[in-house]
């Protein structure tokens, strides 16, 4: 085995490597740390077997037993968390609603960290005028509240899905595109970048294969850390109705139609406020910890 | 001039000029640093080119390989002109011809396995089946002195010499026709350097490509050249067959250059040079060299010698002194140490 | 000084003009302007004298520079659903608004930069621990939920505060108390980093070295290191406000600018979208133009750049 110079069989042995020690590390991670890991596992895990766990179709009514309580509140446990004003079961909407919400902060992660990375690497490659433009609109969106700018484009454009989770994509773009340009300039005036060059590697190949693996774990914590941001924003628009429509639910959205009974049955708006909370906390506290162990340098 | 006779690389009059600005409101000095070098290379020939740091070599070697284009002069590979950096024809010339640079850390990618990264050129170039790159890599890998396993290593887990062998197997893996070395040893551990000059020597023999080898160490230079090129501020002072330069330098600071060698057993008879080290940004009037020159005579402070064959023995040599034009300047200055 | 101020009045400059130039192309992407603010079913007529009042019979360059000429001569059209000046309709509004967000900066400043100190002075003591705790839960809970759960325990469990209105200034506390506590959050973690970092450079060490009393050396020399990013936060944070209270003003039904943003985007009340979104741009763009100054101030490097050009 050793004389096959294969570099796939290398890869993957460097990949089991990687995989053993990345499991060290987890039973070295501290107790909070450990919790909010598990926290967000369970969260995907909901997500992905969303169909599978829930126990009702998520619209589906109960007209007979409208705003019933949940277990802990004297319910029963055909509802355990009892039932919205229409008798649907609050835990299917929640688990509806953390597919939903997860499905579109992930979207929008990627899309805010692909355009900010792209522009960013287009002001480091072409430098000059190109860059004083990103640079111009990257203070643009630092200066401006994104929420407002998110408002008027739906105010405009009306809504859907797709638009939301491209606007929320806009969402720190900036920050890639910032962290990107700096990290990809530096990259330039290192020997790597003039030796691929010189090689005859187009700037694709440059940018992609070598610049971009180079940066990763910084923009990876990057978008760890605006994760949280991106399902508080979604949520913030849901909760205003200017987010996910109805019959579609997320968790913003759960919350924003919980607060019409929040006298009367205030499970509604509980349920998935924790989930929330609960959900950004452990995003950030995980981002927190990937940013001390990858790169101090980040604030 | 048939095709077989055409030099490999041919250089006319190469000039380059950079820009500096000094401070955010300083005015603009203009840096000369290549001024005028023409010089060629025929297949499977080595062309040394020595000089103090400084002295424009790196930039001649960036300019030949047209990585940089020159302000003036003109580089013709294999007879065509030198395409633009960064055109489709210049990506298309660079699996003809390939660099080895000074320091092999920084010039490969840490985050990815060698053998990688000397399959890339394969890859940009789009040579061969997968299958055949593979071949490709552990064939060149086995010319330059690296086990099969090193493919799998990162440039941080291999020692300086295997990091420059790897540099130097991703510069060969496309069979160049060209090879510019620019200071490949000067930044190895002392042990290593002559492990890897030797193997430089080795497979230029071997592979017989032509190769621009770019040092400040004439020893080095000597060892693997058939001819030699010394450079001072932007110009080639003087060239000829690296036995001849060694030990029959002509110009002034080649003679300076090849005192400063040590000799074991020879007793030290050392030319130190006079004056301020050579600032391309000021350059003297008439010869560059004449500041410093123990043999300066008037006229180098006006009139700026050229390269050409001297009458007695036909060296070329840019000297009005060596050409014999006018007698040497106050010897006094001649300090034997 | 001079030459730092001028390059940021040409960044505030340039940022005013992308803001004009964003609602311009939103409003041209989302179908015939004429249209969209006039509405789907105004009269025929209407929509005409629309167009040649606003030039949309002009070329689009033409239309671009009126555009710029309206809105610095305050001309924003008529909101939909009264016929009245829309720059009227938000001007009405900015009293409740700052009504809040004044209290509630005042609030993230007066508890945040304290609670910050005094953690990175107490670090790891029990205080600390509790700042922090509030500081991420600050983060991690969004205002809206905040806002509900004191509605929650002083409005429907207590009975203390009313939820919703502006009948009296006890409706203010609620939503004051939510956007303090979310920038207090902020600005306290922020802090103490700052503080924590600074505290941990040599000039500290060397200062209490040289017999300095420890309260000498926190207010001559940490503090007014660490206020300099600070300031810099603070300019973020008047955004966080901003979008705050377009949240807070919308569960509380408060009256202010916030709300009206958030109703008029439900009604498509186009012309009083686009006044309040270059309303709260243009005050962005100012308060950031202000920071930058008093980051110049602050910094001594930046003071030090003007010795020589006075000279």
């Amino acid at each position: 085995m050793a004389d096959i110079p294969s570099s796939e069989l290398g890869a993957g042995q460097t990949l089991a490597v990687r995989a053993q020690a990345l499991l060290a590390q987890f039973g070295k991670l501290p107790v909070l740390m450990l919790i909010a890991v598990t926290w967000l596992g369970f969260m995907l895990a909901v997500a992905i077997l969303a169909d599978l766990i829930t126990p009702y179709p998520y619209t589906q009514m109960d007209l007979h037993n409208r705003l019933s309580s949940p277990v802990f509140m004297g319910g029963d446990w055909a509802h355990p968390l009892g039932t919205d004003e229409l008798g649907r079961d609050v835990l299917s909407r929640l688990i509806a609603s953390i597919r939903m919400s997860l499905l579109i902060a992930f979207g929008a992660t990627i899309i805010g960290a692909v355009i900010g990375v792209t522009l960013g690497f287009v002001a480091a490659h072409f430098r000059g005028f190109i860059e004083q433009i990103v640079l111009a609109l990257v203070d643009f969106s630092a200066a401006i509240p994104f929420l407002v700018l998110a408002l008027a484009v739906l105010a405009f454009f009306g809504n859907s899905i797709v638009l939301f989770v491209c606007l929320l994509g806009l969402h720190a773009w900036e920050r890639y595109a910032r962290i990107a340009r700096g990290l990809a300039i530096s990259g330039n005036a290192q020997g790597y970048s003039a030796a691929v060059h010189q090689l005859g590697a187009s700037p694709l190949r440059l940018y992609g294969r070598h610049i971009l693996p180079n940066i990763a774990s910084t923009l990876i914590v990057s978008m760890t850390l605006a994760f949280p941001e991106i399902i508080l924003l979604e949520s913030g628009l849901s909760f205003l109705g200017l987010g996910v429509q109805p019959p579609n639910t997320s968790l913003g959205n759960m919350v924003g139609f919980g607060r019409e009974y929040l006298s009367s049955a205030p499970w509604i708006m509980l349920a998935p406020a924790f989930v929330i909370t609960i959900t950004a906390l452990c995003i950030s506290l995980v981002g927190d910890g990937l940013r001390d162990k990858l790169d101090p340098t980040l604030t | 001039m048939t095709a077989s006779q055409m030099p490999l690389l041919s250089a006319q009059d190469l000039a380059r000029t950079y820009s500096i600005r000094r401070g955010m409101a300083g005015r603009v000095t203009n840096v000369r640093a290549v001024d005028g070098v023409t010089l060629t290379i025929a297949r499977g020939e080595t062309l040394g080119l020595v000089g103090e740091s400084g002295c424009g070599k790196s930039t001649t070697a960036r300019l030949v390989l047209g990585i940089e284009r020159p302000d003036e002069g003109q580089v013709r590979f294999d007879g065509a002109p030198m395409p633009g950096s960064g055109s489709p024809g210049w990506a298309a010339l660079r699996k003809r011809m390939q660099l080895v640079f000074q320091d092999p850390l920084s010039a490969l990618d840490r985050r990815l396995p060698v053998g990688l990264q000397i399959r890339e050129p394969l890859e940009i170039h789009r040579m061969g089946t997968p299958a055949e790159q593979n071949a490709r890599v552990a064939e060149v890998m086995e010319e330059v002195g690296l086990q099969p396993h090193h493919a799998d290593r990162h440039p941080h887990a291999l020692s300086g010499g295997q990091r420059q062998r790897a540099v130097i197997a991703r510069a060969l893996v496309t069979q160049p026709d060209l090879l510019v070395c620019d200071e490949p040893i000067s930044a190895l551990d002392v042990s290593i350097q002559a492990q890897v000059m030797n193997l430089l020597v080795e497979l230029q023999e071997r592979l017989g490509m032509g190769m621009l080898f770019v040092s400040h160490d004439l020893r080095a230079v000597r060892q693997i050249s058939h001819r030699v090129a010394v450079m001072y501020l932007g110009r080639i002072v003087e060239e000829g067959a690296p036995d001849e330069i060694l030990h029959a330098p002509a110009h002034p600071y080649s003679q300076a250059l090849v005192s400063a060698i040590p000799h074991p057993g020879k007793t030290a008879r050392r030319i130190v040079l006079q004056g301020d080290p050579p600032n391309p940004a000021d350059r003297p009037p008439g010869c560059a060299f004449h500041p410093r020159c123990p043999v300066t005579a008037m006229r180098c402070r006006t009139e700026t010698p050229l390269l050409k064959p001297r009458p007695s023995d036909g060296r070329r040599v840019a000297c009005h002194v060596a050409q014999g034009e006018v007698a040497p300047g106050h010897v006094g200055q001649l300090e034997l140490s | 000084m001079l030459h730092y101020l001028g390059t940021r009045l040409l960044r505030a400059t340039v940022s005013v003009v992308m803001v004009v130039t964003f609602v311009f192309i939103v409003l041209r992407m989302s179908g015939d302007p004429a249209v969209v603010i006039m509405g789907a079913d105004a009269p025929p007529e209407a929509v005409d004298a629309f167009r040649t009042a606003w030039g949309l019979d002009q070329p689009i360059w033409v239309q671009y520079l009126s555009f710029f000429k309206a809105i610095f001569s305050g001309d924003l059209g008529q909101s939909m659903r009264d016929g009245r000046d829309a720059v009227a309709v938000v001007l009405e509004r900015v009293p409740s608004t700052l009504a809040l967000t004044v209290p509630a900066f005042l609030l993230n400043v007066g508890i945040g930069i304290p609670a910050g100190v005094y953690a990175a002075l107490h670090r790891n003591t029990a205080i600390d621990r509790f700042v922090m705790v509030m500081a991420v839960t600050g983060f991690a809970m969004p205002s809206f939920i905040l806002a509900m759960l004191l509605v929650l325990v002083f409005s429907v469990n207590l009975g203390w505060l009313p939820s919703a209105g502006q009948d009296s200034w006890l409706n203010a506390i609620l939503p004051i108390v939510t956007m303090g506590f979310g920038g207090a959050a902020l600005l306290a973690r922020f802090t103490r980093s700052a503080m924590l970092e600074v505290l941990g450079q040599s000039y500290i060490r060397t200062a209490s070295a040289k017999g300095l009393s420890w309260s000498a050396v926190v207010w001559r020399h940490a503090l007014q290191n660490a206020a300099i990013p600070t300031v810099t936060i603070i300019g973020f944070m008047l955004g966080g406000l901003v979008a705050g209270a377009v949240v807070v003003e919308s569960v509380f039904s408060w009256p202010g600018v916030g709300r009206l943003l958030v109703v008029s985007v439900s009604n498509r009340d186009l012309a009083v979208v686009q006044a309040i979104v270059l309303m709260i741009a243009l005050t962005m763009v100012a308060a950031n133009f202000v920071v930058d100054i008093l980051y110049g101030l602050l910094d001594p490097k930046m003071q030090s750049q003007t010795r020589p050009a006075r000279a």
